[in-house]
């Protein structure tokens, strides 16, 4: 994902005599860095699956299928074939017809009714009363009504991850946990990133009392025990989405801000920063066209260490509960709900965790590689 | 003791064997492995070092010598490789196991480097890291190899070596962690003492003091001293025989005399009239007095601890001074002379005390705030121009930069008209702006700088150190480019600079300072030729003399 946020500034849509940027030659030793590509790559599938995944699907996250509560995973449709003869049997009974043959093939059906006197037509509306067949319709007559070759819809659900204790399918469940430990872990990224920079550079460049208030406040907040604050908050505002990455992000801001503002001391002694001086550059001119841009490399670098820790708080606060409310879900939310169920349904923890895990490792190789590729140590 | 005599002895055989060739390098080749691809930075070098005499390899930078010193030794980066051969006394270097190197490097033959207090641990005694090859070496004692120490630290001339001894490279002058560098180098009367560049970031007098020192320790060891220098004013007065090198190939080889009393080589030769010449004229007496300082004084508060008292530094001690326009005034000192800080004190670039006057109005008062519209009018070129340019920005938003502060009007379109402009006149093509600083050699980089001090217009501009960074002959055009814009627009210059030879070549009018005060100044012609004061002479002395 991050080489996707980089992207815009790749793109040259300059002239011709356009000069290579330190960014763009960084791009050129990361792409040569096979396990930060591969990396790269899996997190664009995982994205994919999550965002776009569901459109594929025809349940929504919140549907409940009360007749298959905690099924295993399974590539064969539910119900099975067995089931669905029974049922039609069931059905050709009632009616008082005897069942000659029976076929599913896919979503459709088809069944060959028989009797000893011509059969009314309107007998498959016994069948269409069973909850598994829909549509029956009556495709051939034989032996002059005494047997009706019919078919119809048969209703079977996919269930290739099986579904949870409420009948819900966990394959829709696991991109939606993506979608939204995603979209915490780059938004929360976002919101610490903003705030750790523009706060880091201001006490670092500005220095003295102003730099002295501002890091103790920072201490401050350090010392508060997260999950109290969490709690807190919540008890106040509700659960919400946008509370959770606000609350992640206003946490992770301090650790950014640290960093940006170590890098801003090196920086401002820096001669670029006396020369941007002596042109008469105000402070925050100076802060904004050379402080943050050339911050942006261990910038970078950290981000793609937020992210994997922000969505692993996500799940932690999901874990306990604290996370976002049902039916919406995130991994960690997932991840909660499958140790509770670990001995009578253990797919509930293991595709959530493991889409977690693979997205985590990704996200750490991306990072490895950028960091390799922003600060090579050998030139 | 015995270990002594044996040196002893092995000395007296050196030096009985003076001329015979003890390295020789052959068809030496660097390449380095970058994105771009390989990149040969030296190509096929030849050349001999014989028992006891000073070979000086010479080239600017880029030339590739310190490469192939680097190369030799075993020392290149992960992405160097180095082919060809170098025969130390019948032993192959290159290529040999680094196991194998360790028995040859650090005994047999040594190396000093430029920067004395980054290539010595900040974290250890310099006692200690001058035992560290005797003990790995020769083995012995602690106590052993600390009485060789005390010898080897007396024998460099650093005083007090009972005390020095177990001071930390911070608490020692540039001049001495040069001497602790070269204790160590010595600590095993090697055969062979490579010098990469000893003197360059040290002051002219005590680039002599070091240079004395190497010459006579030379004599008293027997030692060769390979010399890796772009100066050639040193190469003229150690050097036995030199190798000028350029673009990783040898061009000339020779005794010094023959090299410098008649260079072969097209680039010899242009190196050897490198020299800056020239001089200025004076401006009009009726000039108008531009900038004027009247008793500036800058006081640092020195950082108290929990039970120490805050201080007071003074970096510079009331100092007068009076620009006129189109003048040229010569600030010499150095390090630490408070010349820089005397330059950006006038600038209100850093907090002072006294008057200073620009255009007759008194600025001392005004803050940032009420400075910025003076900004464009008094201008500062840096020293180092790797430095001094931020690596993100583009040369053409680099340069623009003041413009944006000063004439926010312009559209983008006449901003890089004038960017272009700009660019012209420092002899840059236009198409540089859209590339980033890390593509430029030094002198570029340079001229850069010097673009986005002009493209303001400005009347005043303090140039701190800005040829000291580059090679001789781009020192040249540089200085040349900096007369030519001074013709042509009228500036006032305030140079600042620890060069005697460039401050003769640009100035009129000369200030020597020492330890934050003017000890001195005077109209260039008379300041050289007449110098009273003694630290003066010094500087000149040490200047001139090799």
């Amino acid at each position: 994902m991050s080489d996707l946020a980089q992207m815009p500034v790749l793109a040259p849509h300059a002239p011709e005599t356009r000069g290579r940027s330190l960014f763009a030659l960084a791009m050129r030793r990361f792409r040569r860095n096979r396990a930060a590509i591969a990396g790269c790559v899996v997190l664009a599938l995982v994205a994919l699956f999550s965002f776009v995944g569901p459109l594929f699907s025809s349940h929504s996250y919140d549907e409940v299928f009360p007749s298959y509560v905690s099924i295993a995973p399974s590539l064969e449709p539910r119900p099975g074939a067995d089931t669905l003869q029974g049922a039609m049997e069931n059905a050709v009974q009632r009616a008082r017809l005897r069942l000659d043959a029976f076929q599913v093939e896919g979503r459709s059906f088809t069944a060959t009714l028989a009797a000893d006197q011509p059969i009314d037509p309107r007998a498959t509306r016994y069948i269409d009363r069973a909850n598994e067949f829909d549509d029956t319709v009556v495709k051939e007559t034989l032996e002059d009504g005494r047997k009706l070759v019919v078919e119809g819809r048969v209703t079977r659900e996919y269930f290739p991850f099986g579904t949870d204790s409420n009948g819900r399918d966990l394959l829709v469940r696991v991109m939606l946990g993506g979608q939204i430990s995603i979209a915490v872990g780059f938004l929360a990224s976002l919101v610490s990133l903003g705030i750790g920079v523009v706060y880091g550079a201001t006490a670092g460049y500005v220095g003295g009392r102003l730099d002295n208030v501002m890091m103790r406040f920072v201490e401050i907040l350090y010392s508060l025990p997260f999950v109290f604050l969490v709690v807190l908050l919540v008890v106040f505002f509700g659960r919400s989405f946008i509370l959770i990455f606000l609350v992640i992000g206003a946490v992770e801001w301090l650790d950014m801000a640290r960093i940006v503002r170590g890098q801003t001391l090196a920086l401002k002694r820096r001669e670029f920063v006396g020369a941007a001086e002596s042109l008469g550059l105000s402070d925050w001119q100076i802060i904004r066209r050379h402080i943050i841009p050339n911050t942006i490399g261990p910038v970078v670098v950290f981000v793609t260490v937020i992210v994997p820790k922000v969505i692993l708080l996500e799940s932690f606060l999901s874990f306990l509960g604290l996370g976002v409310q049902a039916p919406l879900t995130s991994w960690g939310a997932l991840i909660a709900e499958g140790a509770n169920n670990i001995q009578s349904a253990p797919w509930l923890l293991i595709f959530p965790s493991a889409f977690f895990v693979v997205t985590l490792f990704a996200l750490n190789f991306v990072g490895d590689g950028l960091r390799d590729a922003l600060d090579p140590r050998d030139r | 003791m015995t270990a002594r005599t044996n040196m002893k002895s092995r000395t007296a055989q050196a030096a009985t064997a003076t001329g015979e060739t003890i390295l020789a390098v052959r068809q030496l080749k660097v390449v380095f492995d970058t994105p771009d691809g390989a990149v040969e930075a030296v190509k096929g070098v030849d050349l001999d070092v014989r028992a006891g005499e000073t070979l000086a390899v010479v080239g600017e930078s880029g030339s590739g010598k310190s490469q192939t010193m680097m190369a030799i030794m075993g020392l290149l980066a992960a992405n160097g490789r180095a082919s060809g051969s170098a025969l130390y006394r019948d032993r192959e270097m290159v290529g040999l196991p680094i196991k194998d190197l360790n028995t040859i490097r650090g005994d047999k033959i040594t190396m000093i480097f430029q920067e004395p207090m980054t290539s010595l641990d900040p974290l250890y005694p310099i006692g200690r890291q001058i035992a560290e090859p005797i003990r790995h070496h020769r083995g012995g004692t602690a106590a052993d190899a600390r009485a060789r120490v005390l010898e080897l630290l007396e024998l460099v001339g650093i005083p007090e070596p009972a005390r020095r001894i177990d001071s930390y490279p911070h608490e020692l002058s540039g001049g001495q962690r040069q001497r602790a560098m070269i204790a160590m180098a010595l600590a095993n009367e090697p055969d062979i003492l490579i010098a990469d560049e000893p003197t360059t970031a040290l002051d002219v007098t005590i680039q002599a003091q070091i240079l004395t020192l190497l010459q006579s320790l030379q004599k008293r060891f027997g030692m060769a001293v390979v010399l890796i220098t772009h100066d050639l004013g040193v190469v003229r007065h150690v050097a036995d025989r030199v190798v000028v090198m350029r673009r990783g190939e040898v061009v000339e080889t020779g005794t010094t005399r023959a090299v410098f009393d008649a260079p072969k080589a097209d680039y010899t030769r242009m190196l050897i009239d490198a020299e800056p010449s020239g001089e200025k004229a004076p401006p009009a007496l009726d000039a108008p007095v531009i900038l004027q300082g009247r008793k500036v004084r800058v006081d640092y508060k020195i950082a108290g601890g929990f039970l120490k008292k805050s201080g007071l530094f003074t970096a510079v001690h009331g100092a007068d001074i009076h620009l006129r326009q189109g003048q040229t005034i010569g600030l010499v000192g150095e390090s630490g002379s408070g010349k820089s800080t005397l330059g950006r004190a006038l600038l209100k670039l850093t907090p002072s005390s006294g008057r200073v006057l620009f255009d007759g109005r008194d600025i001392s008062g005004f803050d940032r705030k009420a400075m910025r519209p003076l900004r464009r009018d008094m201008q500062l070129v840096f020293q180092d121009p790797f430095g001094s340019l931020s690596p993100r920005q583009t040369v053409g938003e680099i340069i623009t930069e003041g413009l944006y502060v000063h004439e926010p009007q312009l559209s983008k379109a006449e901003r890089d008209a004038r960017a272009v402009a700009a660019l012209q006149e420092v002899g840059l093509d236009p198409t540089a702006r859209n590339r980033y600083p890390h593509e430029f050699s030094g002198g570029q980089r340079q001229r850069i700088a010097i673009a986005r001090a002009i493209i303001l217009k400005p009347r005043l501009v303090v140039l701190d150190e800005p040829t000291s960074a580059l090679d001789r002959s781009v020192q040249g055009q540089v200085i040349e480019l900096l007369r030519g814009l001074q013709a042509s627009h009228g500036l006032s210059y305030l140079f600042i600079s620890h060069d005697l030879s460039v401050i003769r070549a640009m100035s009129d009018y000369v200030i020597v300072m020492q330890g934050g005060q003017i000890v001195e100044e005077g109209e260039t012609a008379a300041l050289f030729s007449n110098p009273r004061e003694a630290y003066t002479r010094a500087l000149l002395s040490a200047a001139y003399s090799r």
